[in-house]
Order: structure tokens, then sequence, then C-alpha cells
């Protein structure tokens, strides 16, 4: 469903994301793990366009996406969420996901019809609000909410552009383990409706959710496959699992 | 709404009172009000609604001005040409110089905007043909409708109706589609891309709808006065429609309004009247009236940090 043939970017003289080659399947959970300064983040951007690619070309469902805006990829059913909040603080949680039913329904510019008349925005953003258990809260500012809400509506923001892949980028980030755990339990009922690269640092939740696991280090790609072959892949211990998985 | 009724009952009543106290100067006061109302009220949909911080604004109330002006010279003087042709123009403008500066982003965009409205500046400065820095004189107000604006009072109705349908186009527009996503583009650009808004579009639109409706209310400021001059197109105006807007209240449907004619009554309270305590207090005041304006400015601003349409709703911006 995403190729990525070859995919770098540098910073200068940095090296962020090496010549990445990297395929997601339809229907799977693709975990993308690795340490810190790894290049996840630039390559969840260069997917979603929000970074060009220096380098290679990333194919989505057979069409080459490379030069194609960010908007233009979420029209075409790739959406990402944000490691770092990134929501419409002053909206309620109701129009943080009726916008982002907008921007898939039809053109906006149209200047005159008042936008409360169209209901279907906000129904369906009322169903939007309980898939992701935050129906109790939707006239709630969404700068007013806890933590582990506005990280349920990071992902919720994404899942309204109604995409065939979704990119999380650690969705579980400052989160507690109860937090952790209905994050978890929504990327689980979200698993057949669209296909889901992951990228997190929780390797419980990385090892509960994935069915593919690819490691980055050092912007490179140093192994992917099934989750039982990565905990055992000697190299992929050495350079970042250490020992936290012997047990 | 019974507020908004009210304060078009009075501002249509108004210049009856006057007619009544024979003081018809307070009526050419109030048009050129109204019409400052239209052309903060265009900054406000780019500044406060779409959150673009343009500082050349006076290029597209020029350029409407100067359109009607130039059209009259070359005889060409029925408002039904003539005033839209200063929209379409002041429009175009807005398109070429934000299809540039919305490139740029914060103080970047602030100054290449003021760069660009400056070269505009010197542009008619250097029609030698067109009055360059003398102005422009018109041969009258314009025509076409049956009856004379040169009348001050029918002039006045006219500027207000045109007054309240851009009120109105605003109100619309902020509660459009349109409306909630310049709204969401200004609270977070990127995400608003990340769910799939073209944000450079959605920001171009707004910013031309907004140089078009300054151009509305430059092809109105060369008619009040039947002169332009380049100062319309001066960094100053642009200050001036700024420093309105802000203290108006950013981001409100009245705010531009609220701002324009509080900005205007002070120039004018203070620079034509003598008052005599503020006189004992500060001999010669009036020879500096941008300070003494400035002052009070000053202890508004810091007063009602939301401007005037906030301290006076009590509710939060737009």
């Amino acid at each position: 469903m995403l190729e990525l043939r070859n995919v770098s970017k540098h910073f200068g003289g940095v090296v962020a994301t090496d010549d990445v080659t990297l395929e997601v399947a339809l229907g799977e959970v693709h975990a993308l793990i690795g340490p810190n300064g790894a290049g996840k983040t630039t390559l969840i951007a260069q997917i979603s366009g929000m970074l060009s690619v220096d380098a290679g070309r990333v194919i989505f469902e057979g069409e080459d996406i490379t030069r194609l805006p960010a908007h233009a990829r979420v029209r075409a059913g790739l959406a990402r969420s944000y490691q770092v909040t990134s929501i419409f603080r002053r909206f309620s949680v109701l129009e943080n996901l009726a916008l982002a039913v907008q921007a898939r329904s039809g053109s906006s510019f149209s200047f005159w019809r008042p936008l409360a008349a169209e209901t279907a925005l906000v129904d369906e953003a009322r169903a939007l609000a309980r898939d992701i258990d935050l129906h109790e809260k939707q006239d709630v500012a969404a700068g007013m909410l806890a933590h582990g809400e506005q990280r349920a509506l990071e992902v919720g923001l994404a899942l309204a552009t109604r995409p065939r892949l979704l990119l999380l980028d650690e969705p579980m980030a400052g989160m507690g383990p109860q937090e952790s755990a209905r994050m978890i339990g929504l990327i689980e009922r979200l698993r057949s409706r669209v296909t889901v690269l992951l990228v997190e640092h929780d390797m419980d939740a990385v090892f509960r959710l994935a069915s593919r696991i690819s490691v980055l280090v050092n912007g490179r790609l140093i192994a992917s496959g099934a989750p039982q072959a990565i905990r055992r892949d000697p190299e992929v211990r050495r350079a970042y699992l250490g020992e936290d998985l012997a047990a | 709404m019974k507020r908004v009724l009210a304060c078009f009952v009075v501002l249509a009543a108004f210049p009856l009172v006057m007619q009544a106290m024979d003081n018809l100067f307070y009526v050419s006061l109030a048009s050129r009000m109204l019409i400052y109302a239209i052309a903060a009220t265009s900054l406000n949909l780019a500044l406060g609604y779409g959150g673009m911080v343009s500082f050349g604004h006076a290029a597209f109330f020029g350029a409407g001005a100067y359109t009607v002006a130039i059209l009259a010279t070359e005889g060409i003087s029925n408002l039904w040409l003539a005033w839209p042709a200063a929209v379409v123009v002041a429009a175009v403008a807005a398109l070429m110089i934000g299809a540039v500066s919305l490139r740029t982003r914060g103080v970047y965009f602030i100054m290449i905007t003021l760069a660009f409205a400056q070269m505009v500046y010197y542009i008619f400065v250097s029609l030698k043909e067109y009055g360059g820095e003398d102005g422009l004189p018109l041969p009258g107000r314009s025509s076409g409708l049956p009856l004379s604006l040169a009348d001050d009072v029918t002039w006045y109705y006219l500027v207000l109706a045109l007054f309240a349908a851009t009120l109105y186009g605003l109100y619309r527009l902020s509660r459009s589609r349109f409306g909630r996503v310049i709204e969401a583009i200004r609270e977070n650009e990127v995400r608003a891309e990340a769910i799939g808004f073209p944000v450079y579009r959605y920001k171009l639109a707004c910013f031309v709808l907004s140089g078009a409706a300054a151009g509305l209310a430059g092809a109105l400021i060369a008619n009040q006065a039947s002169y332009v001059s380049p100062s319309l197109l001066h960094w100053i105006q642009s200050g001036t429609l700024m420093i309105m807007v802000i203290l108006g209240g950013v981001g409100t449907l009245w705010g531009g309004a609220l701002g324009a004619i509080a900005l205007l009554a002070l120039e004018h309270l203070i620079s034509d009247y003598q008052i005599d305590w503020l006189e004992r207090l500060a001999p010669n005041y009036q020879d500096h009236a941008g300070l003494a304006v400035g002052v009070v400015l000053l202890a508004i601003v810091l007063a009602a940090p939301q401007g005037l349409a906030g301290m006076l709703s009590g509710k939060r911006r737009a």
C-alpha cells in the first residue's frame, strides 16, 4: 500500500533519513521503532509531505506521490498525527472533528452559506467523538482537555479525514499507563478499518499491536520483519533494544 | 441583534438630526468615518480573521481611490463602471502582492507587504500626468444614480448602505465554511494543512477579498473629498488602518468600524476643539495633536486589550 524507495533527507551535513526502502502492506499495523534521533519523525514528515524528499520516491497505492503537496496526500487517503499535540485549541472537540470532516467533504470556498446549516458535518463529528471516547467532552474547548484526551483528539483529527493509511507519530507520548491502555484499545479498534504506520517508544504497545516492525537507526533501516524475528535479531538488540527485551 | 439594529437606527437618523441643527459638517465627517470603517473592516478580515499581519493595506485602499480618480479624469465617472473597476484593480493588486508575500511568515510577511505597498506608493508619485506628488482632483462625485451624490446627505446614506453591506458580508463569511477554515488556519496552520486544507490558497483568497473591500473603501474616499493624493497609499495610512483595527478589536465583527470611528473622532476632538482644562495642564497641546492622540490610544489599549469591541461585548474574541 505504501512503498518508500531509497528515501533520504539531509539537513545541511546531518543525515536524517538515509536511503530508506520500506513497504507497508494493506491492513497491517506496521511499527517503526528506533532510538531518539533515528529519523522516525523525519520519515513520517516525508511520507505525509511536510518535508521534501531529497532523493528517492514515495509510492502510495501505486501512485508516485513524491512531489504531491501535503494537503493533496490527505485527500488521497494518507493522514498523520503528531508527536507534539497539534490541535485547534480554541475549538471544541466537536468543532475540531467537524473541521477535519469538512476538509474531506467538498469545497470550502463557500463564503455565504452558514456552516451551522450543514448538520451532516456535526453528525459525523459526533460519531467520531464516540469512536475516540470523547463524546462526553464534545463541547469542551480542546485546549482544556487532559493530556490523554488531547492525544485521543490528535488521533481523531487524522481519523476524521477517513484515511486508508494512518501515520501515528508516538500516539502514547507522555501518557501514563492507564491512558496508554486506552490508546492501545483505540488502535486495536482501528486496525480493521485502516492500515497503520506506528512510530512508538513504548515497546509493550509495539509488541502488542504490530504485525510487522521496522527498525531505524541513524536514519538507516537496519531490520524489517515479524515481531518475533525483530525481537531475536542480534543487530537490533545491539543497536536499540538492549537487554530490556531479554526477559 | 437588538444592539445592531439600534446602532443602525442611530446611524440612519444622524443626518436628519444634523440637518435639523443645520450642522452638515458632521454629516461629512460621519461619511468619512464610515468609509474608514469599511477600510479598517477589510483589513480586519486579513489581520484579525486570517491572522495575516498585512502592513501594506494602504496600497489596495489607494489603488481603489486612484482607479476612480483616473477614470474620472478620463471622463468615466459612472459609478457602475468606476467602482467595480476600483474593486477589481485592488483585488488584482492583492492577488499579485499576496501571491508573493504569503510565501513568507511572521515579521517577513509584515516587511514584504510594507515593501510592496511603498512600491505602489512610488508608482503613483511618479505618475506626473495624474498629479504626481500633488495629487489629483476629481471633477466631482461619481454619477450613475438617479440622485445626485454631490448632496452630502445622499452621499452619507450611500456610504452607510455600503458599510452595512460590508459588515453583513463579513458576518456571513465568518460563519461560512470559508470563515471556519481561515479561523482554523490562524489557530494552527500546520495542522490545517495536515487535515487536508490547501492553506496557501485559502490565505490568498482571504487576502484578495480583503484587498477588494479596501478597494471599495478607496473608491468612496476618492469621492468623499473629490480628491486623491499619494498620501492615501503611504505606509502611514497602512499604519493608521492597523491602529484602527487594534483599537477596535482584532478579529471581531465590529472591531474595524469601532476603531475607525473612535480614532477619527479622537483626532477631530483633539485638533479641532480647545479643551480648556487640558490646555491649562499641557499648554499648546494642539500643536502636538499626534502625541495627544497617541497617549489616549495607549490608555485605551492598556485598559481594553481586546479592543473596544471586546470591552463592549465582554466576550472572548472571535
